[in-house]
């Protein structure tokens, strides 16, 4: 019965995806679309949840359905509202997609069923990680320690993307500034609802930060909650507000930092002879060791992404439309 | 079991009010009446349903936290209504009326 209530949730969400993508194919409003894509994040987040995918489902909701939205309506000042309406029906990119879209529903029959326990992936790796996290790094949340133990040099990687995705639109768009003739209108009622809720989400994303070894969350999640603070403080009270609370010359700067204390983390466990990003070389006691560097590392990447989405929404915000 | 019967009446009734608001958004004329029929289902039949949950899963951590949401919702979603209500005047969109002189505000297209 439970089984059959989880099949029926999955095909209904699944449906209402596909219904999302045709909708948003087939609309010419590009407000419209990135409200459809905000749904579709949120649809996401949800069938994540189902499959007990909790920090992932928490990823998409945070920045897929949250900081994405707000960064296309940002976008959407630039460009206006509408789709240049070009209807070219080239009958080389129909089979192009067909030929594509076969071979992949092609190669998914070769996948195990959903759930097998026998397929590679629960037989391979994913039991040796779930044994080592209660034996050397005593965290429960075996997602944090495969993340930033384990697998600390992927999460390094995807924290200098991150990194470099800020500095590319820094180089493209500029910092820009704000103008006080765009400040949003005054209304009370946002302002007194906004100002304890702004509070609230600083302190959701601090517990989301520290509260990771434990439960669903940690950096990236966390830096995106504390961005989106930021960013409501500057729809709601204005840019000029936000940019005098975090000036904009020092998120590169955040951001920068971010990366190198996690870069740093790791090399002094190599010059105490371990391997780079070997937690156990930073305590006398691994576990100890281990729940450090694992706090340190989180908190380069809570800065970098938290800089680098504030950076992003600056740039964007700011660029001026006048010309 | 009077308590597992009142969270079925929470959750019944946050069904049909959801459903009714569904309704409404689809077949209300303009925006604003659409709006509300929406706001409907954000402030009464949301809560309503996590009463219902809370009330079937007992006073625990994690009912705590439902409360919270509760609380949230109730403070947030008027205040989204209310955002989206002045964006859409602010964008010159007019409610439909019955006859146009009754309408004070703006002019109408």
């Amino acid at each position: 019965m439970i089984e059959n209530l989880e099949l029926l949730i999955d095909v209904c969400l699944l449906t209402f995806l596909l219904l999302i993508v045709f909708a948003a194919i087939k609309t010419t409003n590009l407000f419209v679309a990135t409200m459809l894509f905000g749904i579709f994040s949120f649809v996401t987040a949800l069938l994540f949840l189902d499959l007990d995918a909790v920090d992932v489902a928490f990823t998409e909701a945070a920045v897929g359905a949250g900081f994405t939205t707000v960064l296309m309506l940002s976008a959407l000042r630039l460009t206006g509202a509408f789709e240049n309406v070009k209807h070219r029906h080239s009958v080389l990119g129909l089979f192009i997609v067909v030929l594509t879209g076969a071979a992949l529903i092609y190669g998914v029959a070769d996948f195990p069923n959903m759930g097998d326990a026998n397929a590679p992936v629960h037989l391979h790796i994913a039991p040796e990680y779930i044994q080592l996290t209660q034996e050397k790094i005593d965290i429960p949340n075996v997602v944090t320690a495969v993340l930033a133990s384990f697998r600390g040099y992927d999460t390094f990687g995807e924290t200098v993307v991150i990194f470099s995705a800020g500095a590319a639109v820094l180089l493209l768009l500029g910092m820009g500034h704000a103008e006080p003739k765009h400040e949003p209108e005054q209304n009370l009622v946002l302002w007194v609802v906004v100002k304890p809720f702004i509070a609230l989400i600083l302190i959701f994303g601090l517990y989301v930060q520290f509260h990771g070894d434990f439960g669903a969350g940690g950096g990236f999640q966390a830096g995106v909650i504390f961005a989106s603070g930021f960013i409501l403080y500057s729809l709601v009270f204005g840019e000029s507000y936000a940019r005098q609370v975090v000036p904009a010359s020092i998120l590169p700067r955040f951001a920068a930092l971010g990366v190198i204390i996690y870069g740093l983390t790791g090399l002094v466990s190599l010059l105490s002879d371990k391997t780079f990003l070997d937690y156990n070389a930073l305590s006398s006691n691994p576990v100890s060791g281990q729940h450090l560097g694992i706090l340190l590392v989180e908190a380069g990447v809570g800065l970098a992404v938290f800089s680098t989405v504030l950076l992003i929404f600056y740039s964007f915000s700011g660029v001026n439309h006048n010309e | 079991m009077i308590i597992s019967i009142l969270s079925d009446i929470c959750l019944l009734l946050g069904g049909i009010l959801t459903l009714t608001g569904a309704v409404g958004l689809l077949r209300l004329p303009d925006f604003y009446s659409r709006l509300h029929a929406a706001s409907v289902t954000e402030s009464l039949a949301a809560p309503l349903l996590i009463i219902g949950v809370i009330l079937d899963t007992g006073f625990t951590l994690d009912s705590a936290k439902l409360v919270l949401i509760i609380v949230i919702m109730v403070i947030v979603n008027p205040t989204i209504t209310h955002a989206l209500c002045r964006a859409a005047a602010h964008g010159r969109i007019s409610p439909e009326m019955e006859s146009e002189t009754e309408f004070s505000g703006k002019e109408s297209k």
